[in-house]
């Protein structure tokens, strides 16, 4: 795992260096143990690096036989054995046994289409001297980040936006359309990011920029078209045994130990089991347990762990722990944020890396794919109320559903019926299973300033993101439509960046997900719907797959969300440092995004204990998290990065 | 306006909206303006408690009873009278005694 940088001069041979070493500098986190830099006519690539598969013959950039290709590359190549044999066989030699040269290999073979066959997680550069051409992927799931922005001639990229920033020619402003789709989604949809001109590499896409010009393809779909023939449950129910253990194992694939996050929930139980059976060794696992009683899960951790018989270390995080390490958490993101939930995250790869560890599995995805979120089982549920919309029992399931929210629990029907949307007419709309969330989040728009709502117009977001799907979205049923809704955006929009890679990389702890291997997803994707969720039963396939691997207790248990300590933190002492500061109104309104009365509103609503609702919580984080990103980015942003005594020079300018 | 109507539109607007006017008219719907969310409910009749000393049943929770700046001052109009019917007609045989 590392961070990547580079500038690509399409105009003259010139690349400053110096400019360079700033850029990578900034994402040293990534990639601690040894940094290294090529430099050539018109381009410039560098990498930060995070040992892990051939830890001594690694170093990037590399090249390939005859220097012709270059290669700066963030992620890893599972399948990087089998194809390194395949290359082989075809006479190609290597230099390392590193997966990354794999991909130089493959890239003499097949070109650009080399990452079609790719198992992994990636952000990656190629520079292919011969053509003069640049070459940036990002992995199918966009598990690893990528951004890029355009100066003059100049194309900049980097793992993260403040590699971009310590360029002198990239300007640091806020895009008041990106963040009024984090006010509605929780992400902002590719390219468009929370800054002005800085562009997100879409998952699954591939750039080009030759010449000056920049092309952008898109090399694989998430496709939820069933086949017409059903086969038996149990032919499913083998085959997925099978392809997440060997999506497991080759995620073992390490010169250093890997260890697991374990939360006590379903998937990281079963990606455990898994792990445990194949390592043959006691596996090193890793928790978050909660001081508000409330969100813990350190009972089903426990079972888990007496279970499988893991060497457990858990992190206790309370609301003065999300406070102080919040600022910080923001520096990593990048982005504003809805929930405080990135922050325990964030103080579990720290955990990580202080037992000596580099590697996590994680089950993220699961619940993306396999049909796991409320939110799948919230909207089955509003279509078979809106059928008969006057009876009293089909509105006690939404109840059922969420029996962690005590506000919701006290609802009368009537007004479940209006906040969860169950009418024929919103039967007709595609997005039908966001629209409680979205009309939830943009509530929180009240905050905005008068300013932002006239730069940006009413039903931009939502106009925006219908402009990204493909076709097919608009043929699949409300299920699979909220299913490509989850998994191609707020996965790698929010959970998978300020959940998964920000702050795991943020303490050079890389993370790995069985459950995103391509394949998984794709036979996940094709499966009948019943097997996902069988009437209400969320994961069944899953549970028949693996249920023998697990403790009865978690096999069992109520799904319940991941969810931190929120709003309140920030009035419980440990923010005192930087709150009252941020959200003064003079700050407020220098920032330009936010009314400054209504904020003051919503601080007092807090200090006199009458917040006591998701909303003001969601407000609190997000107006927070915004004026967070403008400080740390665009008014006090820190040029230069870092010392690098610490680091081993792997320095080498051609 | 009248007072309780003026009283009940600061509540609304400072708790709900943070403050911020907006263009709503006494017989506007909460709920279509998306102006009360699950828990807004709830502080709503925390707040009608509190303020007024009534009780807000169960049944009382109805978008009829509870869903705009008209419906709330009558319903806590009517409220206040119920309550104080009691009282006032034990003041009236007191007097008459």
């Amino acid at each position: 795992m590392c961070g990547i940088a580079g500038i690509c001069n399409s105009q003259s041979a010139y690349v400053d260096t110096d400019v360079l070493k700033g850029m990578i500098g900034l994402v040293r986190h990534r990639g601690p143990d040894e940094w290294g830099l090529h430099a050539d006519h018109g381009i410039g690539l560098a990498n930060a690096r995070l040992s892990i598969i051939d830890v001594d013959g690694g170093h990037q950039p590399i090249h390939n036989e005859d220097e012709s290709l270059w290669i700066t590359f963030n992620g890893e190549i599972f399948n990087y054995v089998e194809l390194r044999k395949q290359l082989l066989a075809h006479g190609h030699i290597f230099a390392t046994h590193s997966d990354t040269e794999v991909i130089l290999h493959l890239y003499e073979e097949k070109g650009e289409e080399c990452v079609r066959y790719l198992n992994g997680q990636w952000g990656m550069a190629v520079w292919d001297a011969r053509e003069r051409k640049l070459f940036l992927s990002r992995d199918r799931l966009g598990v690893r980040p990528l951004f890029y922005t355009k100066v003059g001639g100049n194309l900049i990229f980097g793992s993260e936006i403040k590699s971009l920033f310590a360029h002198p020619g990239v300007c640091r402003e806020i895009d008041r359309a990106g963040l009024d789709q984090i006010f509605t989604f929780w992400f902002t949809v590719p390219p468009r990011t929370i800054f002005k001109d800085i562009c997100e590499l879409p998952p699954a896409s591939s750039l080009t920029f030759k010449d000056g010009e920049i092309r952008i393809h898109c090399y694989w779909q998430l496709d939820f078209d069933s086949p017409e023939i059903v086969r038996p449950e149990g032919e499913y129910v083998e085959q997925l045994s099978e392809l997440l253990t060997d999506a497991t194992r080759i995620r073992l694939r390490s010169d250093v130990p890997v260890g697991a996050y374990l939360s006590g929930g379903l998937d990281s139980t079963i990606v455990t089991a898994l792990a445990n059976q194949i390592v043959g060794s006691r596996l090193r696992t890793f928790s978050i347990g909660f001081t508000p009683e409330e969100l813990d899960e350190t009972p089903f951790q426990q079972d888990a762990i007496r279970f499988l018989n893991t060497a457990h270390q858990q992190i206790r995080c309370g609301y003065n722990d999300v406070a102080a390490a919040f600022p910080e958490m923001i520096w990593h993101t990048e982005q504003p944020i809805i929930r405080a939930a990135p922050a325990p995250l964030y103080l579990l790869s720290r955990l990580v890396r202080d037992n000596g560890y580099k590697v996590v599995l994680t089950g993220e995805g699961a619940d993306e794919i396999f049909g796991g979120y409320d939110i799948y089982k919230e909207q089955k549920i509003r279509r078979f109320w809106a059928a008969q919309p006057q009876s009293a029992y089909r509105p006690r399931l939404l109840r059922r559903l969420y029996p962690y929210q005590n506000n919701l629990q006290k609802q009368p029907d009537a007004y479940l019926q209006k906040f969860f949307h169950a009418s024929q007419e919103d039967l007709r709309n595609p997005f039908f299973s966001h629209l409680p969330r979205w009309e939830l989040t943009s509530r929180l728009k009240v905050l905005f300033s008068d300013e932002m709502h006239q730069v940006v117009p009413e039903n931009n977001a939502v106009s925006e993101l219908a402009g990204k799907l493909p076709l097919d979205y608009f043929r699949w049923n409300s299920f699979c439509q909220a299913q490509y809704l989850e998994t191609m955006f707020l996965l790698p929009g929010y959970i998978l960046s300020s959940q998964g890679d920000r702050v795991a990389l943020a303490h050079s702890v890389e993370t790995r997900h069985p459950f995103l291997d391509y394949r998984v997803v794709e036979f996940a994707a094709k499966l009948p719907q019943h097997l996902k969720m069988k009437v209400l039963n969320e994961k069944y396939i899953l549970k028949r797959a693996f249920g023998q691997l697990l403790p009865p207790a978690i096999l069992n248990r109520h799904k319940q969300p991941y969810r931190a300590p929120d709003g309140r933190s920030f009035f419980a002492g440990g923010a005192d440092v930087y709150l009252e500061e941020l959200l003064a109104p003079g700050t407020i309104e220098d920032g330009g995004l936010f009314d400054a009365p209504a904020v003051a509103k919503l601080v007092e609503k807090f200090k006199t204990g009458r917040a006591i609702g998701v909303k003001d919580d969601m407000a609190l984080v997000g107006v927070l998290s915004t004026q967070l990103v403008i400080h740390q980015f665009v008014t006090s942003f820190q040029q230069g990065g870092p010392s690098w005594t610490d680091y081993r020079q792997n320095y080498a300018v051609s | 306006m009248d007072r309780l109507q003026t009283e009940l539109r600061r509540f609304v607007i400072d708790n709900f909206m943070y403050g911020r006017e907006c263009q709503m008219r006494d017989e506007d719907s909460f709920l279509d303006l998306g102006i009360i969310d699950s828990s807004g409910l709830l502080e709503l009749v925390n707040f009608l408690e509190k303020q007024y000393g009534i009780q807000v049943e169960e049944a009382d929770l109805v978008p009829e009873n509870l869903d705009s700046i008209a419906q709330l001052a009558r319903f806590l109009r009517r409220k206040l009278e119920l309550q104080l019917a009691p009282v006032a007609s034990q003041r009236l045989q007191h007097q008459t005694a």
